[in-house]
């Protein structure tokens, strides 16, 4: 079992949301998040003067997925995240050792769903 | 005790010099007061007021407008508010009450450019007074628009807009009801404006909304219209009390006179009839379809019997006034509904409030007028005759087929100018990063996720 955490713009959730369901992927947990990265943040203006805006507004996407569905989970987030540009954001897969459903007591495999 | 006595004096003071000064003035009619010139001095005095109220109103629309879109858009959708009244002003000050007011043919006036070469008196009142009165219905009818394009529409193209319906279509269409025109010849009556303000502002911002096309994510691919909740209702609730206050200046004030105070007691009382009924039908409606008492439907409401009353408050009876209202209300549930099922996104309700109920407002002059009142012929209810009813459709008619042509070529212009609609990017994103790099609700945690 994997943990896919992606980062990505927040206005692209829906796209990923839509690519994702597509994918048959249909959980996950969405965060609001603040960060950092190749980006360094954007520039406003308040009553003509700037203001460099360092931590800029993500959000992350926490999918716990089986084996089989890495790689499709993948290819989702990237389809619906991506634009080309600087500041489309990044994802991390690690190792999930367990999983369990609370309702029920399943584990590992089953519980993910 | 003592503060009794404290208070009192003042007021016996005030009185004192009351009997002292203005009796003998009265009196000699020739020692710079006379009945005339207090008289205008009286109505310049409700108009300014009324003016001042109307202005007001700008505030309730940028409220009302700024509580049902996204906080992502807020600063857009108040820039827009704000901006169009400085536009309004420009554009009716130049041209606008030329065209409106000024002498010329039966379509459009020809005369008074930049307010020169004018009578300094109008209807009674000082031309300024006057001017300043009918350019708050100006910016009222233009801002009505920004509400209905909200949360897509360029910064830069909603300026233009702004600028060319204040400065040349509100005034033509004013100018055949209001400046002598072919539809007053005809007996037209619209008293404070369903027709020239807000079937005007609420056609406008059909013919916006529908070229816009809807907001991302409104619409699923079946079809069926999702929610995309209003960010601040406080906000609403708060746009609405003072488009309800602003508007008892809008209809009152129309009277352009004091005269004994009877008329606008009638038109004032009928004001707040229609607007209160307009809210408990809208409510009942939708508690009833829905199952609950939406409270933003009820608001709709609320503005629903206000734009419905506004073309014949002063024509009709207070009882004609509740049902008038009563069915702006139930008309104002259905249209937002018919909307969507036309998929045409209205943001805030702009058609159907304006639009809708403008129209049905301009037809219940001829079904509840009454000739006693001031109306040239008696309306449906007195006596079946059919005249009033007939003039107010032939008005009505005209005036949208003249708004959709128009306004039609306005945007379309716009948009293969300097385009209509923000990229799918920057809407996502959010027009006040977009459009104005600067964010309504600095140091809160907003995002724009929908």
């Amino acid at each position: 079992m994997k943990l896919v955490i992606a980062y990505i713009q927040p206005y692209k959730l829906k796209d990923v949301k839509q690519a994702l369901y597509k994918a048959e992927v249909y959980k996950m947990s969405v965060t609001n998040a603040l960060g950092c990265g190749e980006q360094k943040g954007y520039h406003e203006s308040y009553r003509g003067v700037g203001i460099e805006v360092n931590l800029l507004k993500k959000v992350r996407l926490e999918i716990g997925v089986n084996e089989d569905f890495v790689e499709k989970t993948i290819d989702a987030v990237i389809e619906g995240a991506k634009t080309g540009q600087i500041g489309d954001g990044k994802i991390f897969v690690m190792d999930l050792p367990e999983c369990i459903r609370i309702r029920t007591g399943e584990k590992g495999s089953k519980a993910i769903g | 005790m003592k503060d009794c006595r404290m208070k009192s004096l003042p007021v016996r003071t005030v009185l004192l010099f009351v009997a002292m000064f203005s009796i003998p003035a009265f009196a000699e009619s020739g020692d710079g007061y006379n009945i005339a010139d207090l008289k205008q001095g009286l109505d310049t005095v409700w108009v300014l007021l009324a003016a001042f109220l109307v202005f007001f109103m700008q505030a309730g629309f940028g409220m009302v407008e700024a509580g049902f879109i996204r906080a992502k858009n807020t600063c857009n959708i108040l820039t827009k508010n704000f901006l169009d009244f400085c536009m309004a002003s420009l554009g009716f000050f130049l041209i606008g009450y030329a065209l409106m007011f000024g002498d010329g043919n039966g379509f459009w006036g020809t005369k008074g450019w930049c307010l020169l070469g004018l009578e300094q008196t109008v209807n009674g009142l000082p031309i300024y007074a006057f001017w300043l009165f009918q350019a708050a219905f100006c910016g009222a009818a233009a801002t009505i628009v920004a509400g209905g394009m909200a949360e897509r529409m360029k910064f830069p193209a909603y300026l233009v807009y702004s600028f060319l319906i204040s400065a040349f279509i509100y005034p033509i269409v004013g100018h055949w009801i209001w400046g002598g025109g072919w539809l007053s010849n005809m007996g037209f009556a619209d008293f404070a404006g369903s027709t020239v303000v807000h079937t005007v502002g609420g056609c406008a911002a059909l013919v916006g909304t529908s070229m816009l096309k809807p907001r991302e994510g409104k619409y699923a691919i079946d079809g069926k219209p999702n929610v995309i909740a209003g960010h601040n209702i406080p906000l609403a609730s708060l746009g609405v009390f003072i488009l309800w206050f602003g508007w008892f200046g809008f209809n009152a004030g129309s009277t352009l006179s004091v005269g004994n105070g009877s008329l606008i007691g009638r038109v004032a009382i009928n004001t707040n009839l229609a607007a209160a009924l307009g809210g408990i039908a809208a409510v009942v409606t939708v508690w009833k379809r829905f199952g609950k008492p939406d409270l933003s439907m009820a608001m709709n409401g609320a503005l629903a019997g206000l734009v419905a009353i506004t073309a014949p408050c002063a024509f009709v009876e207070p009882w004609a006034a509740l049902l008038i209202g009563a069915s702006a209300g139930i008309l104002v549930v259905l249209g937002v509904e018919l909307l969507d099922k036309l998929q045409i996104d209205d943001p805030v309700g702009a058609v159907p409030v304006h639009g809708i109920c403008g129209i049905w407002g301009t037809f219940c002059v001829g079904i509840f007028g009454r000739k006693a009142l001031g109306l040239a012929n008696n309306g449906f209810i007195y006596g079946g005759n059919p005249m009033q009813i007939g003039i107010q459709i032939v008005g009505s008619v005209s005036t949208v087929v003249f708004i959709v042509v128009t306004m039609g070529i306005v945007f379309k212009l716009i948009d293969l100018t300097i385009g209509l609609r923000v990229s799918r990017e920057e809407e996502l994103r959010g027009l006040d990063i977009g459009e104005h790099g600067m964010e309504s609700y600095g140091g809160f945690q907003i995002f724009s996720t929908i």
